[in-house]
């Protein structure tokens, strides 16, 4: 009998007539694809398109392609389905995966648009006039209060203004990505960039390494259920405090790092022993109840001088009810994560079948917040598959006031998406702790293509601004008005607060 | 009291099966606006015609679908009364509006509103001014101040009273508009027997909202009067974050968000004026950034706390309330906007052809800077302005007076 049912998904093919037989394809390949006698041979099955044999290859003479082995038609039962129901035969397992859901959901995003200035409302030439993107982080008051100052002007009542928020030039942040699932120097990497932005990156749930102590004030750290890398220095470091609850690409579900992973550094960071698993329980054994979420968040705020504490929960149905308990147990912002964002590993079936999309979820809570009155005492990061420009300002007008992007960030770091995160042998050196691996990312590099696409990214949101007359993004933010729905149901147009167009 | 309303509107007039405001609703123009607004700090009364002088000569910036004026201290009667001025589309809405103000209100007097016909004036809703104070013993059981009951009463009214419009709510003071060119719309509501203080003036050009009777300016809530022109680009958020205060965002208009985040700002979050001012209209985040600590520090909060507040887009607005009026630009000042003073009055328009028209020799003309709020406070009215700070009786003359010959017709030229 076989070994196995399943074909390999890609074809590895090398032109000879060009091929240098230098062997960097060999060197290059982190997946072990590739034996060298003479010349290279590819063995198809261990390829995942990660392109990083294609993209070195001195003498262009590599292609990959799909491997279209020809399965009989059948609309019930999709190639994939088939296949993993011969994986699942060999290996008995849950299937385990890296990054987002792939599968063809309706993207609403991609369903809605923006409105645009004509003759009475100009728009605004961001060339030429200040379009303002920056962003206060955190719980607001509803009203600002002040006194005379003697001298005629004015200063804030104690207590009245929003000096605990935390800046942000851009309304973007760097998505939670932990040390361990990710190398040392994609955090170094986010964290350079996150400093020339004026915005944060998040430390995920492993720690923060020693060498990215001085972005401190560039830096979310994260309070998972594993509590790794957890300390009051750890606290104090941060510009802000994220419990995770839950994540767009798993909810209800919690982490697991292979003690591959957990090499020297990352055994510090994490405060856990070298080459264990480190697994992240599903439920935080401190919250069980919204009084335990209560009384953490006041806790970490006691321990930290009363820096912002956000929470982040997966997008799930009555998401609305979930944040307003949220914001009302204190938390000053709501990081909603939708059920398309990206994950080191999860397994399959749950990345692809649990959860709800993000555009649902950000609807529902600006929503939700608003008609309890207590939209201001929170802000709300969206996150979970934010693809462009155009996507950060839909979640914006739709009501979010930051959003994160994670997967964005790795594919500027050279990621191609071939969702093998959690094997720890990405080519790219990102989400791997090889050494041999790690170090193909140059932590300077990497800085400045986030910064360049974050830049690029902030220009078009001002762009749209601008086409929508208006030149500051708090006047995007929850203004539905400016969206309208094309080839979405009524039903989810009323959820989203949106017309359809022509309307 | 005259009762000069022409006798097709009277009683049970109604328009039967005619869709409500499709008058207007079938086309779309764009273009811009004109507006005013004269203070006169001394507390001095100007007759209304002022103001129809004002707009007059600003005829191009309209284009006959909306006129109005709001006048102040002009019901020196009824200083401690709101004033309802109502408009009906059928005798069935007046008839469950005054159920309204039956059961929730004392009302001391109720008529129709003076008026005469005028050539270009058609299709007028029945117009009945009440003045009425809230029923003690339901005000109390209610737990709101008078201004808020008021407040609710207005959004019960234009929410749920099909074919009912408030065009205003305040103590001395009312606003006059409709649809018609602004000087045929001041005659039409003998504006000239009226006396006040503070006048501002509208002459409208519709845009994204049809031109009917109740979306005509000034836009109102209790004492607060706004007249614009422009385009408020950040409506949708504007209001949304009015409607978690409880504000009902009803008329489809940009311009009545402007009333209720003056009203929200002002009344409610006791807001200096012109902090206010600069919460809607805000400075660039790089002249925060230059501003000594301390106020750098207030212009942070209000920025970040009111964002959803500030209004965006092309505007010039003016303010009109008991005791002053403020004009506004925009941000970048898209829209024009001239002041000027002469002696106690300070008077702003969308022309200085305006201006000139009814100050004849101005003491200094400027052009508003970008988000520099233009502050008129009559003398002896400080801040705040709500309460009991209203002219006296024996302050002001009469306003009201009758009219001889309420049939007729003035031609406007």
């Amino acid at each position: 009998m076989p070994t196995s049912l399943i074909q390999p998904e890609f074809r590895v093919e090398i032109d000879y007539n060009k091929c240098h037989k230098c062997g960097r394809c060999v060197q290059q390949c982190g997946w072990g694809v590739y034996s060298f006698n003479e010349r290279p041979y590819p063995d198809d099955s261990k390829c995942r398109a990660c392109h990083r044999c294609v993209t070195y290859c001195p003498a262009h003479c590599i292609t990959i392609k799909k491997n279209d082995l020809a399965l009989r038609d059948n609309a019930n039962w999709s190639p994939e389905l088939r296949k993993n129901v011969w994986r699942q035969a060999e290996s008995g397992g849950v299937m385990l995966t890296g990054m987002g859901n792939d599968k063809p959901y309706l993207k609403i995003f991609d369903h809605l648009v923006l409105d645009a200035c004509q003759v009475t409302n100009p728009s605004i030439d961001p060339l030429r006039e200040p379009m303002e993107l920056r962003t206060y982080l955190g719980r607001k008051p509803d009203s600002v209060e002040v006194e005379a100052n003697g001298e005629g002007g004015y200063r804030l009542k104690p207590g009245s203004g929003v000096e605990n928020n935390v800046k942000l030039d851009t309304p973007l942040i760097f998505a939670p990505m932990s040390y361990g699932s990710v190398s040392l120097n994609v955090h170094k990497s986010l964290a350079m960039a996150a400093e020339r932005l004026g915005i944060l990156m998040n430390t995920g749930e492993g720690g923060l390494h020693a060498d990215l102590y001085p972005y401190g004030n560039n830096v979310i750290v994260q309070v998972a259920s594993g509590r790794f890398g957890v300390s009051p220095e750890y606290l104090n470091r941060g510009a802000a405090i994220e419990i995770k609850i839950g994540q767009g690409a798993k909810p209800g579900i919690g982490g697991h790092l292979p003690g591959e992973k957990i090499n020297k550094e990352v055994s510090t960071t994490r405060m856990i022993p070298q080459g264990t698993d480190a697994i992240s329980p599903a439920p935080h054994h401190d919250i069980y109840s919204i009084e335990d979420l209560r009384q953490l968040i006041y806790s970490l705020k006691e321990a930290s001088g009363y820096k912002p504490v956000g929470v982040k929960i997966a997008a799930v149905h009555n998401v609305g009810a979930i944040a307003s308990g949220v914001v009302r147990a204190g938390a000053d912002y709501v990081y909603l994560d939708g059920f398309t964002g990206g994950t080191g590993a999860a397994p399959a079936i749950i990345r692809d079948h649990v959860g709800i999309p993000i555009e649902i979820a950000i609807a529902v809570v600006d929503q939700r917040l608003r008609e309890e009155g207590i939209r201001n005492q929170a802000s709300i990061i969206a996150a979970g598959s934010i693809r462009s420009s155009a996507d950060m300002a839909k979640a914006i007008a739709l009501g979010a006031d930051v959003v994160a992007i994670g997967s964005a960030t790795l594919m500027a770091l050279g990621c191609h998406l071939c969702q093998g995160c959690h094997t720890g042998c990405c080519s790219w050196g990102l989400t791997t702790q090889k050494p041999e691996l790690t170090r193909r990312l140059d932590p300077e590099w990497g800085a400045e293509r986030l910064t360049n696409l974050v830049h690029a990214w902030s220009h078009e949101l001002q762009e749209i601004l601008g086409a929508l007359g208006v030149n500051a993004v708090e006047s995007l933010r929850g203004s539905r008005e400016r969206l309208r729905a094309v080839g979405l149901d009524k039903q989810t147009c009323d959820i989203l607060g949106v017309k359809p167009a022509g309307l | 009291m005259p009762t000069s309303r022409p006798a097709a509107l009277s009683g049970e007039f109604s328009f039967g099966e005619r869709p409500r405001y499709a008058e207007e609703a079938s086309f779309k123009i764009h273009g811009g606006c004109g507006l005013m607004g004269i203070c006169d700090e001394s507390g001095t009364l100007m007759s209304g015609i002022e103001a129809i002088k004002a707009m007059a000569v600003q005829r191009d910036r309209g284009n006959g679908l909306g006129g109005g004026y709001a006048g102040y201290g002009i019901y020196p009667e009824f200083p401690d009364h709101y004033c309802f001025h109502m408009m009906y589309h059928d005798a069935k809405a007046k008839e469950e509006t005054e159920g309204v103000f039956d059961r929730y209100f004392v009302v001391d007097l109720a008529e129709p509103m003076p008026t005469r016909p005028v050539k270009g004036i058609s299709d007028a809703p029945i117009l009945w001014r009440y003045f009425l104070q809230p029923d003690p013993h339901k005000l109390e059981n209610s737990e709101m101040t008078a201004d808020d009951y008021i407040v609710h009463t207005v959004m019960l009214i234009n929410s749920s009273v099909d074919g009912a419009f408030v065009a205003s709510s305040g103590k001395n003071m009312g606003a006059f508009k409709g649809v018609g060119f602004p000087e045929e719309i001041g005659h039409y509501y003998l504006l000239e027997e009226y006396q006040g203080y503070t006048w501002t003036g509208h002459n409208r050009f519709p845009t994204n909202t049809p031109g009917w009777w109740g979306g005509a300016h000034p836009f109102t809530l209790l004492d607060w009067s706004i007249v614009h022109n422009g385009e408020i680009s950040s409506y949708g958020i504007n209001s949304r974050y009015l409607e978690a205060f409880g504000y009902k965002c009803t008329l489809g208009t940009d311009t009545e968000v402007a009333a209720y985040l003056f009203d929200l700002l002002l009344r409610r979050h006791k807001l200096p004026l012109d902090l206010a001012c600069k919460a809607l209209a805000s400075p660039l985040w790089t002249e925060i950034d230059r501003m000594p600590a301390e106020e750098q520090a207030v212009m942070r909060s209000i920025r970040a706390v009111y964002g959803p507040a500030m209004l965006n887009g092309p505007f010039a607005i003016v303010l009109g309330f008991n005791g002053g009026m403020v004009a506004l630009n925009d941000r970048i000042k898209l829209r024009p906007l001239v002041a000027a003073r002469q002696g106690s009055r300070l008077m702003v328009a969308s022309e200085e052809s305006a201006i000139r028209e009814v100050l004849e020799a101005p003491d200094s003309v400027w052009a508003p800077k970008a988000g520099e709020p233009v502050i008129a406070r009559v003398k002896d009215m400080p801040w705040p302005i709500h309460g009991d700070l209203h002219l006296s009786a024996g302050e002001v003359s009469c306003a009201v007076t009758g009219v001889a010959d309420s049939c007729e017709i003035v031609e406007v030229s």
